[in-house]
């Protein structure tokens, strides 16, 4: 069996060290004051991803629509050991909410075309949403599964799989292919690769091949043309190595210019207030040291306190 | 995220101290390897950034799930079934996470799956491993089986047994003990009958027993056999190597005082086929001490990591803990022990990454004049002879001085947690428990004397020692190095006394005198050396070249003052 998997992933801001300068006037998130990280629970899926293939065979592709810098969780889903990666960034796919994302990450999915399964995380810890797993599976025409924790067995285009709800587990089956939202306590991701890391540290995007070069290259010692040529063998020498990054815009996706970005986004933050944290899903808790160290280990995981 | 690499500035001091770029020159020569293989470095800065990226990367796993699991593990341990060991099942999860995280290989050869890194990486890993879960070193630390048959296997033995090992899909064992030969390895019995047509190529058969051994379950045994039969001693032993399959029976394994997730086997060979590593009759003179030596650093590493654990715990329990109105770390009696005990860390470190470089100075142009079968000029010859004979002298230095002091930092650390130190509650009764087999296994601290006398007795450090004295230091350290430059000369005139003096048995007894001598003085100039390159360790070496020189005394005037009367008066005593 070869599986084609996909995982969608989000770069966000890490809400584990919030600041005071975390909010801008306007309410909306400052990314430029906090790190970038790979959003956890998408790495709970990529993780699921993983040992899929590496139990029944297949490729992992993952991709991400952000900003040229989402990049970076890309890099990190190949030290962990994806096999393809592509970045969707395009300018005019700012301000996006989650319909017009779900949008364009609906594109790039036809657009690789053959897949059998498509994971992604619950939710992403900056928006909270959990709307972009279930958007995406509408748009591409396939089963969603929500909250799954562990895949049980998958034979012959069907696949069992148990989900969280609070206090039960419901096991399902179901065929092929398939979207699945993946929680954090589905497993725990694991750690780069070596030979991986050494690997893959000079994979680069199209932006950052010219970036570089750009950058290295002090303005009037080459012309255009020589910069151009330079970025164009770069290029080339790294797609030869397997060391490409695909980039993806809104004209590769051919995507209508009035679902993407600020134009195909209706939501629009009206205010913002501080609220108090509900329960979202529940876990009983043993009343013994184990019990607790494990609370206190989720807790620092899911970056509510560190 | 907790990382064991980023929240301990010292590992990554000592890396740059040993110079990365120059081994990764040596390793790398001229870094052609970059054209055919995806993960070789392209010049010595993407070498060195790869060796700082692997140990963070090492530091994240261990600080992680490998430091969660290893209480569960101590207490549980793993078991033993109808021949065979079942490792605990967070065990497994460990040797499956150090697969995935490509660690198994650290410094083998990537033609085999190696990661072609220095030997001090691999220290970094283990002291790192240990840290977390000191038993598991014994499993992780085994890339020395692999370095072995790389080492001396012929290109066949290489191909077959490297790369699983390397890869993490076979774990290896290396079984050298029986229970009749244990510090004494010259009169191991265990017996290896010729291949019927007389070829030494052919296909050997092992018949005995053998105790004590780590991970004797391992999918490749490295075994110390009796080649020739009728003879007694070390030179009728020859390696070899065989895969584990039903006629190697694992009796039972160990009921020990510590490190549990290590599996330690009694087990018997019934006529098990095996394969003969190199030439007959060099198992124990060779390959055995070679292999030993390597385990020597692991174990080295080992010590180290449990050590800083160790104190670690204690440093956090003594902020914490309030007696008589105040934070116990703020009583003189508790913080001499804490500053005592990070010293003690930060000299075996600087001990153990500095033997990890000379090891390397010698074993990397060996392999790569063994791979090209070129022949060496005179000036590397004497090169390699040079870090060699050093080597041997700082290895067994390294695994004494680390060993002994992870078992007095350990010691230590119950004492400084009072009660709470001695109870289950807290992990310190296991780093105790632990450190107590690093200077027992891979030759007690006893044999590391033996191993490091000779060398010290014909003056294999004392070029380093006699260019320490004609070097000039900073004028404002300059009390500081004149103290310990006149630790020289009295542990020359100690030498000279235990040479002139012609008596063996007085030369055992003060042996280990002389080597804490040795030590004192050696570490003192890795201190002083590295004091324009860090203000921090002044503080440091203002506080262990004064002690070092008060002991270095005492032993000048115990071995000068003639004393005898151990050896006069022991059997009077002890009967």
């Amino acid at each position: 069996m070869s599986l084609n998997l996909i995982v969608l992933a989000k770069q966000v801001p890490d809400t584990h060290n919030v600041t005071a300068e975390a909010m801008k006037a306007d309410g909306t998130v400052n990314r430029g004051a906090l790190p970038a990280i790979f959003n956890p629970e998408d790495l709970n899926a990529l993780e699921m991803a993983l040992t899929i293939k590496e139990q029944y065979g297949g490729s992992v592709t993952v991709m991400t629509m952000g900003p040229p810098r989402a990049s970076d969780i890309l890099r990190e889903a190949l030290y962990r050991g994806a096999d393809h990666c592509v970045l969707i960034t395009d300018r005019a796919f700012a301000g996006a909410d989650t319909l017009a994302t779900s949008y364009v990450l609906s594109l790039a999915i036809r657009k690789i075309g053959d897949y059998d399964l498509v994971l992604c995380g619950r939710q992403a810890i900056d928006g909270d949403t959990a709307q972009i797993g279930p958007q995406v599976a509408e748009k591409i025409g396939v089963n969603q599964i929500t909250y799954v924790e562990k895949v049980e067995d998958l034979e012959n285009g069907e696949i069992t799989l148990s989900r969280v709800l609070g206090r039960v587990t419901e096991k399902i089956r179901t065929k092929l292919p398939l979207l699945v939202t993946v929680t954090s306590s589905a497993n725990r991701p694991r750690c780069f690769g070596a030979k991986r890391l050494m690997k893959y540290k000079k994979a680069r995007t199209s932006f950052e091949i010219k970036q570089e070069i750009e950058s290295s290259s002090p303005t009037g010692r080459y012309g255009i043309e020589i910069l151009e040529e330079e970025i164009a063998k770069k290029h080339a020498e790294l797609k030869n190595k397997g060391l490409l990054i695909e980039t993806w815009t809104a004209n590769d996706l051919n995507a209508d210019p009035e679902c993407i970005g600020l134009t195909g986004s209706p939501t629009k933050v009206k205010k913002v207030k501080s609220i108090v944290f509900a329960a979202t899903e529940t876990k009983k808790i043993e009343p013994t040291k184990e019990g607790i160290n494990s609370l206190i280990h989720e807790l620092i995981e899911e970056r509510t306190f560190g | 995220m907790a990382n064991y690499y980023t929240d301990n500035p010292d590992i990554k001091f000592n890396l740059e101290r040993v110079d990365l770029c120059r081994l990764a020159d040596l390793l790398e020569d001229d870094y052609s390897a970059a054209k055919e293989s995806d993960y070789a470095p392209e010049n010595s800065e993407d070498a060195r950034d790869n060796y700082l990226n692997i140990c963070e990367l090492a530091g994240e796993l261990c600080a992680g799930p490998i430091t969660e699991r290893a209480r569960q593990i101590d207490r549980e341990g793993n078991r033993c079934e109808n021949g065979r060991v079942i490792y605990h099942p967070l065990v497994r999860e460990n040797l499956r996470d150090f697969k995935r995280a490509q660690l198994m290989g650290i410094s083998l050869a990537r033609e085999y799956g190696g990661l072609n890194m220095p030997q001090v990486i691999k220290v970094a890993v283990l002291e790192m491993v240990s840290r977390a879960d000191a038993s598991l070193m014994n499993l992780v630390g085994l890339q020395d089986i692999a370095e072995t048959i790389e080492e001396f296997g012929s290109e066949e033995q290489k191909r077959k047994y490297v790369p699983p090992l390397a890869n993490g899909d076979a774990t290896g064992a290396m079984i050298l003990t029986e229970p009749d030969s244990g510090s004494d390895l010259q009169s191991v019995r265990l017996r290896a009958i010729p291949p019927a047509d007389g070829n030494d190529q052919g296909v050997w058969h092992l018949n005995g027993v053998k105790r004590f051994i780590t991970n004797g379950n391992g999918d490749t045994l490295l075994v110390l056999a009796r080649s020739e039969e009728g003879t007694v001693d070390g030179r009728g032993l020859s390696m070899f190597v065989c895969s584990k399959d039903d006629s190697v029976q694992i009796r039972r394994i160990e009921n020990k005082l510590g490190i549990h997730g290590s599996p330690t086997c009694d087990m018997v060979f019934n006529n098990t086929p095996a394969y003969l590593i190199g030439q007959r009759k060099r198992g124990l003179i060779k390959y055995v001490m070679s292999l030993m030596n390597g385990a020597r650093i692991g174990v080295s590493a080992q010590a180290l990591g449990i050590a800083e654990a160790a104190y670690r715990m204690a440093r956090e329990y003594a902020e914490t803990r309030v007696q008589f109105g105040k934070s116990i770390v703020e009583f003189p009696a508790v913080y001499e022990m804490l500053t005592n005990m990070k010293i003690q860390i930060e000299a075996g470190r600087l001990l153990l990454y500095e033997t990890s470089k000379v090891v390397d100075l010698f074993k990397i142009p060996n392999a790569r004049i063994q791979q090209t079968g070129t022949r060496p000029d005179r000036e590397l010859k004497q090169t390699i002879r040079y870090y060699e004979r050093l080597a041997s002298v700082l290895t067994p230095f390294s695994k004494y001085f680390n060993s002994e002091m992870c078992n007095r930092v350990a010691y230590d650390g119950i004492q400084v947690m009072g009660g709470s130190g001695f109870m289950k509650d807290y992990n310190m009764e296991r780093y105790y428990r632990d450190a107590r087999i690093t200077n027992i296994y891979e030759g007690t601290s006893q044999l590391q004397i033996v191993g490091a006398i000779g060398g010290i007795l014909s003056g294999t450090l004392n070029t380093i020692f006699d260019d320490f004295v004609a070097r000039e230091y900073p004028g404002k350290f300059n009390e500081l190095t004149t103290e310990a430059k006149s630790m020289v000369p009295l542990l020359y005139e100690a030498i000279e006394f235990v040479k002139q003096k012609k008596d063996s048995g007085y030369t055992d007894l003060v042996a280990r005198r002389l080597v804490d001598m040795a030590l004192d003085l050696y570490i003192s100039i890795l201190f002083l050396d590295c004091l324009e390159r860090d203000e921090q360790k002044v503080s440091r070496a203002e506080i262990w070249v004064r002690d070092a020189k008060l002991r270095v005394e005492q032993n000048h005037g115990f071995i000068l003052g003639n004393r005898t009367q151990v050896i006069d008066l022991h059997k009077e005593i002890i009967g």
